[in-house]
């Protein structure tokens, strides 16, 4: 079925899809910490949308709760936690040197295709719009994992680990409405305390090596020294 | 149920209670009083369970059976022990100047934080909820590991903290797959409530359950510790408190595992054959090999037998992934084993550190000269782990071989010569910390090891004969699980 034939929700909810997919890409290929943050900030904002819109079209009004958890803890708190920790270690002018940004680049992409084909069996058995929001919550669940593995800030690490439950959000969103509520009360706080704990391990990893730098955590191995 | 709800509201109470008054010197007392108090609520459940069967809470959001109930009484009875052995020890360390008070306030708070999310893993009937409850468990301890605060241990706490909070992202991602399916068949509400997508696990959508199990094992599984997703585990063990390190190893690592196998009966009921399974097996044979190997080669005494855990796990995973009731059966006998004498290990090497001063292996000697206690606890227990009858180990290793001789005997050389690899790298090193001879500067410690004589007294015990109930629950475990009983 054509894109213009399914009804206004279904359209709008794949370009939400779309745009939260392309956030994922901007942050893989970003070098400033800020403005990876910033690019974060934006994905929750786009969350919080989608969670509304699928609340008001779908009559679900406990998502309207999930939105208004998602526009506090990712697009408020969390951005402006991090951000104070950047400003405070005076990291908003480095540029982080990724490897090689156009290897990145190309794994997310392959990456987006895998997730496709990985849930390729259950197209037979649902509609568009699940089979898309599923691969493309996949594709951010994989992409925020690359972002870890190629950034060696411990700053940029807690923006991936934060955009993997922003995939898993996004999927529970649109495939299933929403998990049931004490579920969804039960993630948000477990993002919250992970967030505040992220706080404080920046704090101690500075006091430690100086640095947020984690390729610099390299004490415990088993290769022999 | 009310037993069901004292067991979470105790370590709640605890968690409260010593956020709130800070640390003293009796804290290490209280501590073990909460821990009493929930192992009698534990006894009362487990005893309730055993006059009327299956407890369902009335809104079904809870549900104790013959799998979990003997779970959460060993979970409560690690805990108690274990809290014993960390008053003094605890105490011992401040003495050194390695903690202060307000440090000595977050261990306990959080000692109770964790206990309080392994019971709401065991208890709950809600997938969605085990979830939240197993993260709660990883947020609790990451501040543990944490707890001395040196370069090491912030470090080990952090690969902990991204490591496992990514991977068990992944099982948040399965469990929402494994929602998407029950929501086709069933309404919204009670779609995550395992008794009732065990009812209707043969409706369920074969494919997207497939799907849905991969991330599941690999999100529990790297809190289990399989091989490759197994490196924040000789860290987090070796850099943390060793209490913290009996409690991961005797409780954590087994309800990762209880999860996974919840879910993979719902799996098979999905899929009606053993596909699960046969991925359960590949990645416990890799971690137990892989485990065995890297005994042999290791220089601290806690990452020593951290490997050791990696190693038992490896064969519960397999067995369960096995499946059959023999196999099945000889892995929750292992679970029970391997937690007490882990734990118990666990509380010896904590001794002998302290006695040497150190974790080195290599400076680590003479153990039975300076304090014979702690000497013959550390062999016997690691008699008991390497799987030397008439130990409980040996029991349930010996049903796996049979069980895998039985089904995959091209399968069976291999898991002997782990076995064998395992217990030579073992005991390689622990040979010389026992007998050999005593080096300058060692010094005794006031050490508490009646826990430890009654974990291998039990095992033992185990080893011998298994009592009446518990046998019991077993077989109608086994049979919740494979669908048949053992006996």
């Amino acid at each position: 079925m054509n894109i213009e034939q399914q009804d206004f929700y279904t359209q709008a909810i794949l370009s939400m899809a779309a745009l939260i997919g392309l956030a994922s890409f901007l942050m893989l290929g970003q070098g400033r910490l800020l403005r990876l943050i910033f690019v974060f900030a934006l994905q929750g904002l786009l969350l919080t949308l989608t969670a509304a819109l699928s609340a008001y079209s779908l009559n679900n009004h406990h998502l309207y709760i999930s939105a208004g958890l998602t526009l506090v803890l990712k697009v408020m708190f969390i951005p402006w936690m991090l951000r104070r920790q950047v400003l405070a270690m005076h990291m908003n002018r480095d540029v982080e040197a990724l490897e090689n940004k156009t290897l990145v680049m190309l794994g997310g992409a392959s990456l987006m295709v895998f997730s496709y084909y990985v849930l390729h069996p259950i197209v037979q058995s649902s509609s568009t719009i699940m089979v898309n929001a599923l691969a493309v919550s996949l594709s951010i669940v994989l992409l925020g994992m690359l972002l870890m593995i190629s950034h060696r800030q411990a700053v940029a690490h807690v923006v991936g680990f934060m955009s993997i439950e922003n995939g898993l959000f996004f999927a529970a969103i649109v495939a299933t409405n929403g998990m049931p509520m004490v579920v969804e009360l039960g993630i948000a706080f477990d993002v919250l305390v992970a967030a505040v704990l992220f706080g404080i391990f920046f704090f101690h990893i500075r006091t430690s090596i100086d640095s947020l730098d984690v390729d610099r955590l390299n004490r415990l191995n088993e290769v022999d020294q | 149920m009310i037993a069901a709800y004292m067991l979470l509201l105790i370590p709640f109470l605890g968690i409260v209670f010593f956020g709130l008054t800070g640390h003293r010197d009796d804290t290490g007392k209280v501590n073990i009083g909460f821990n009493t108090l929930s192992f009698l609520a534990s006894v009362w459940l487990a005893v309730k369970v055993l006059n009327i069967g299956s407890l369902y809470s009335a809104d079904q959001a809870f549900l104790i059976d013959s799998f979990n109930v003997y779970l959460i009484m060993l979970t409560a009875f690690v805990g108690l022990t274990t809290s014993i052995f960390s008053g003094p020890y605890m105490a011992h360390e401040k003495e050194l100047g390695k903690l202060n008070d307000r440090r000595l306030k977050l261990y306990y708070s959080m000692y109770q934080g964790f206990m309080l999310a392994m019971y709401l893993v065991l208890t709950t009937n809600n997938m969605g909820v085990m979830w939240v409850a197993m993260e709660g468990a990883t947020l609790a301890t990451v501040l543990l590991v944490s707890l001395y605060r040196t370069p090491e241990s912030i470090e080990a706490a952090w690969k902990y903290f991204i490591l496992c909070g990514v991977g068990i992202a992944q099982a948040l991602f399965g469990t929402i797959l494994l929602y998407y399916a029950a929501v086709q068949i069933g309404d919204s509400e009670h779609a995550l409530l395992w008794s009732v997508l065990y009812e209707n696990a043969d409706k369920l959508n074969p494919d997207i359950l497939k799907i849905a199990f991969v991330f599941l094992l690999i999100g529990y599984g790297t809190k289990i510790g399989l091989v490759p997703l197994h490196n924040w585990l000789p860290d987090a063990h070796s850099e943390g408190p060793t209490p913290m390190s009996a409690v991961l190893s005797g409780l954590l690592l087994n309800d990762a595992l209880y999860a996974v196998v919840r879910n993979k009966m719902l799996v098979d009921g999905a899929t009606q054959n053993n596909s699960a399974g046969l991925l359960m097996m590949g990645f416990g044979l890799l971690s137990f090999l892989v485990a065995a190997v890297f005994l042999h080669r290791q220089k601290d005494i806690k990452r020593l037998f951290s490997y050791s855990s990696i190693e038992h796990m490896g064969i519960m995973t397999f067995a369960f992934g096995m499946g059959g009731p023999l196999a099945t059966f000889a892995a929750l006998l292992h679970m029970t084993v391997h937690s007490l004498t882990k734990s118990a290990i666990f509380v010896t090497v904590g001794h002998a550190a302290q006695v040497a001063g150190t974790q080195d292996i290599k400076k680590i000697r003479g153990l039975i000269k300076t304090q014979p206690k702690i000497g013959w606890g550390l062999l016997i227990g690691t008699v008991a782990i390497a799987g030397f009858p008439p130990f409980g180990v040996f029991t349930s290793e010996f049903l796996v071989l049979l069980a895998t001789m039985h089904n995959y005997p091209w399968l069976a050389p291999l898991l002997l010569l782990g076995i064998g690899i395992a217990f030579a790298g073992l005991f390689r090193h622990i040979q010389p910390m026992v007998f050999g001879e005593q080096p300058e500067g060692q010094m005794p410690v006031k050490a508490n090891l009646w826990p430890v004589m009654l974990h291998l007294g039990l095992v033992f015990w185990l080893g011998l004969a298994i009592p009446d109930f518990l046998a019991n629950w077993f077989s109608q475990a086994t049979l919740l699980i494979s669908g048949t009983t053992p006996l």
